[in-house]
């Protein structure tokens, strides 16, 4: 089909006798040209855009690093056998394996083989002259034929030539015929439409790599400056350069948390959370901004997103000497929905005995049927926390990494706790409780709330929009906009009228071509 | 006590999927008469036209006997079948108004869209899966595809009535969104497209083997397909409600995306929904493909609309259910 440029087993192109595969000598270009044939068919494109899709289903199944390490973790403690041949073959990492990739590259060297000279051929088509018109319209779809008494011949192909001009076509002139063509936009909108797929990987792939993200846990009243440091853990992109942090400072005034209060189905469930931070600039401005859910601070090239909340009892040790040795507050990791949360606090300091206490925090204290204590409510109303009280070596002194939300008891002992000769420590908001044998106090001071952020920096997503909006149009553009050919011709009756023929020639899917001829008949009719 | 807008929700629904199965009876009865039809207007023009094919060649008599002749016998023999598809579609159109007062029932009880859990996400996309194919029908006449469609629709909301039913409870904050409105509402349109163009291209499969089938004994086997369009005519049908379906589809995927990095800080995750959403999307562009590609079009491409469908519907029902990820807004666990 002359007009649009189609790879060879295009369904509106001719067959190409032998398809190359019968050439006697092919030589080592005739070789490399064939095969560049094969690739950019689209016969190719089709079997690999099928293999992506089935490529991207186990990436579904088993569990993926970048998206739930955890869950991989779990998988290789539930399947030891299995899991190291499923990561022998990348299936952990399916969407950055080899063999993904090799798939969409090969579909994208496919495709921008393809696309690149039908842009050069569609630039050319645009200028060029609509295409003579045929001798016998009548054999065309749609052909109208109407008969006027009245009326020259010369008016008649006049009005013809305006009435398709003002309908969107280009038209020519061949003697007493007008010949026009329109939608120029569909081939258009279909290139656009794949150009910009290759922006959108194009973006994706190099653009992610200048961004970052990091997790930071902020209490109420704690600041969080952004450095490299004060991060709890940072990804960094590729090409990401540590000069780009700008060490602005973000404080949490204060976590605001709605829960449903009447609705008996869903009592207690958070309906809204709202993190009231303060703003400081390095140069010194301070403002005000809020982050909830859906709603991510935007500061200085960073989006900052609320992912987590919990709370950060604040717990005072007083050692065997009266000394204070630790008063933090102490991020609690929620375990239901209530926010029943575990947490650690471990006191080096403390004298004679380094201290390690692990236990629960209830913001709303209450009792299973089991009698063991448990939150009953997530908002805090009536805090209180337990602990069991270790004494011996915490293990941070020998340099090896430890989780502050772990607490290796291996080389401790209880001295309070289930087990041991004294009951567990348990306080109510502002109390304070002796430890045994004179090893010190605990207080429970106060129950702020803390949040975890995720902070982002990625200057490629705004172009990823850019290009999918593309997509989006090409797209619509490209399905939707009709191409087709119209003709009129208009032959002197014998008897002094006119004979005017009306024909069309879709150019691809066109189901409104007889409608679209016999619509611009009665215009032109009605014109002349 | 009166009873709360969402119990009179909950008694609509069932009373339209009473509605749509009787509509289902009645399209099924069409199919079944098309069926008894055939044979009689065979017969019958078999008679009136051997004298006329004896004059000229006696074996193409039975040749001749194609749909035309049974389109042309339609206004004649079929004027009882035409009262069973009356009946089909005004029943069905009833069922809609229905459906439709129980959805926005529904939405008045939560205050909020009905769309947020898999509950109201059924009722809302077999509502609009019905409207879009009553609404097709002003444009073609795709009545034949009543048994079909309102099948699936009763199946559909049968199933999640009975096994996804959530009391009314308000929209935790990650769906407090515009985007939950935009994205869930435009997927649940791509779907209906698909879903219309999925059957089409089942039609067109056992069209394609009716036409595939020796000429004599079209008239023994197949015999409902026999009065309905040709499988090249359903395959152009299938591929305009797909291309349609396809942008609605890439939408959902652009706006779904939006919405992860406004509520997760990233557009694109690769979490077990979108990988199905991208899978779909691929798959639909592969049928597109397959429709511009020599060799592919007709009964490969019919078989990939089907896997693609078939693929829509996994996402919505196995992909929510068993699969975790962070998607889980089924409401049915926590
Ligand atoms: C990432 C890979 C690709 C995707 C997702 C994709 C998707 C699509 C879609 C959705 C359409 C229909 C809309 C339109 O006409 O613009 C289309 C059409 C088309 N694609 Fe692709 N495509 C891909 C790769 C390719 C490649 C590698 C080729 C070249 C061999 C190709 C050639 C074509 C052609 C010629 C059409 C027009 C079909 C027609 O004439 O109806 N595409 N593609």
């Amino acid at each position: 089909m002359e007009g649009v440029l189609r790879p060879s087993d295009h369904i509106d192109s001719k067959p190409v006798a032998g398809g190359g595969v019968n050439e006697p000598k092919l030589g080592v270009v005739g070789y490399l040209r064939f095969f560049w044939r094969q690739l950019t068919s689209m016969r190719t494109a089709l079997v690999l855009l099928l293999l992506l899709a089935v490529a991207a289903v186990p990436g579904s199944l088993v569990p993926q690093r970048s998206a739930d390490p955890n869950g991989v973790a779990q998988y290789f403690l539930s399947n030891p056998d299995l899991a190291p041949i499923l990561d022998t073959i990348q299936l952990f990492d399916v969407y950055t394996s080899a063999w993904f990739s090799a798939i969409y590259l090969l579909l994208f060297v496919s495709l921008v083989g393809c696309i690149i000279p039908r842009i050069r051929h569609h630039w050319q088509a645009m200028r060029a002259r609509p295409p003579r018109t045929p001798k016998r319209l009548e054999r065309l779809e749609g052909h109208v034929r109407s008969e006027r008494a009245e009326g020259t011949v010369a008016e008649a192909v006049d009005t013809a030539e305006k009435t398709l001009k003002r309908a969107g076509y280009r038209t020519e002139r061949y003697g007493d015929s007008v010949s026009a063509e329109r939608g120029y936009l569909r081939e258009t909108g279909n290139l656009v439409f794949h150009s910009a797929l290759v922006g959108v990987l194009v973006t994706v792939g190099v653009g992610g790599g200048f961004g970052y993200q990091g997790q930071k846990i902020i209490v109420e009243g704690q600041t969080f400056v952004n450095t490299l440091l004060a991060f709890d853990s940072f990804s960094p992109g590729r090409f990401f350069d540590q000069d780009s942090l700008d060490p602005y400072s973000l404080t949490l005034d204060q976590l605001d948390v709605v829960y449903e209060e009447e609705n008996l189905d869903a009592l207690g469930q958070p309906t809204d959370f709202t993190a009231h931070m303060q703003l400081l600039d390095q140069d010194g401005t301070a403002s005000e901004g809020e982050i909830k859910v859906n709603h991510p601070l935007r500061v200085h090239g960073n989006d900052v997103f609320l992912l987590g909340n919990g709370y950060a009892p604040v717990i005072t040790v007083r050692d065997g000497e009266g000394n204070i040795a630790f008063s933090e507050a102490v991020p609690f990791l929620p375990q239901d929905a209530n926010l029943t949360s575990l947490g650690v606090v471990k006191v080096p300091d403390a004298l004679p005995e380094q201290l390690g206490l692990v236990g629960f925090a209830y913001p709303t204290q209450g009792y299973l049927d089991t009698g063991a204590m448990t939150s009953v409510y997530p908002d805090d109303i009536r805090p209180v926390v337990s602990f069991n009280v270790f004494t011996g070596d915490l293990g941070v002194d020998d340099g090896i990494p430890r989780s502050v939300y772990e607490l290796d008891t291996s080389e401790m002992t209880m001295v309070a706790g289930r087990g041991a000769d004294n009951d567990p420590v348990i306080l109510e908001l502002g109390q304070t409780q002796d430890l045994p044998d004179g090893l010190g106090s605990v207080t429970f001071e106060s129950m702020p709330r803390f949040v975890s952020v995720d902070v982002h920096h990625d200057p490629s997503q705004l172009w990823v929009l850019v290009f999918a909006i593309l997509v989006l149009l090409g797209l619509l553009s490209s399905l939707f906009i009709p191409r087709r050919r119209v003709w009129i011709r208009v032959t002197a009756g014998a008897d002094g009228g006119t004979t005017i023929d009306y024909a069309g020639l879709a150019r691809g899917e066109d189901p409104g071509l007889s409608a679209a001829v016999a619509a611009l008949a009665k215009q032109h009719a009605d014109r002349l | 006590m009166t009873p709360s807008l969402d119990t009179v929700s909950v008694i609509l629904v069932y009373s339209a999927i009473a509605v749509y199965s009787l509509a289902f009876i009645a399209f099924t009865m069409d199919l079944a008469r098309r069926a008894g039809e055939v044979r009689t207007v065979a017969s019958a023009s078999v008679r009136a036209s051997a004298p006329a094919a004896a004059a000229i060649n006696g074996s193409t008599a039975t040749a001749v006997l194609d749909r035309e002749q049974i389109e042309a016998g339609d206004a004649t023999a079929s004027r009882g079948r035409l009262v069973w598809l009356r009946i089909g579609l005004s029943l069905t159109i009833i069922g809609f108004v229905v459906h439709l007062v129980a959805t926005v029932l529904r939405g008045l009880a939560a205050e909020r869209v009905p769309w947020a859990n898999m509950y109201e996400f059924s009722l809302t996309a077999t509502l609009i899966i019905t409207a879009v194919f009553l609404g097709v029908q002003l444009r073609e006449d795709l009545r034949f595809l009543g048994t079909f469609i309102v099948g699936l629709v009763v199946v559909l909301l049968g199933l999640s009535t009975v096994g996804f039913y959530v009391s009314v409870v308000p929209l935790p904050p990650s769906l407090q969104s515009i985007w939950l409105i935009i994205h869930v509402f435009v997927a649940s349109l791509g779907t209906a497209f698909l879903g219309l163009g999925f059957a089409l291209s089942v039609m067109q499969l056992l069209q394609h083997r009716r036409e595939a089938l020796p000429a004599e004994s079209r008239f023994s086997r197949m015999k409902a397909m026999a009065s309905l369009p040709g499988a090249e005519k359903l395959e152009n049908l299938a591929y305009r409600l797909i291309i349609v379906g396809f942008v609605f589809w890439t939408f959902t995927l652009i706006a779904g995306a939006i919405w992860a990095e406004a509520a997760w800080g990233r557009y694109w995750g690769w979490d077990v929904k979108e990988v199905w959403t991208f899978v779909i999307w691929t798959i639909f562009a592969g049928y597109i493909h397959a429709r511009s590609t020599r060799g592919w079009r007709g009964v490969p491409s019919a078989w990939l609309a089907i896997v693609g469908f078939s693929a829509v519907l996994f996402n919505y029902t196995i992909v929510n259910l068993f699969f975790n990820g962070l998607h889980s807004y089924s409401g049915l666990t926590e």
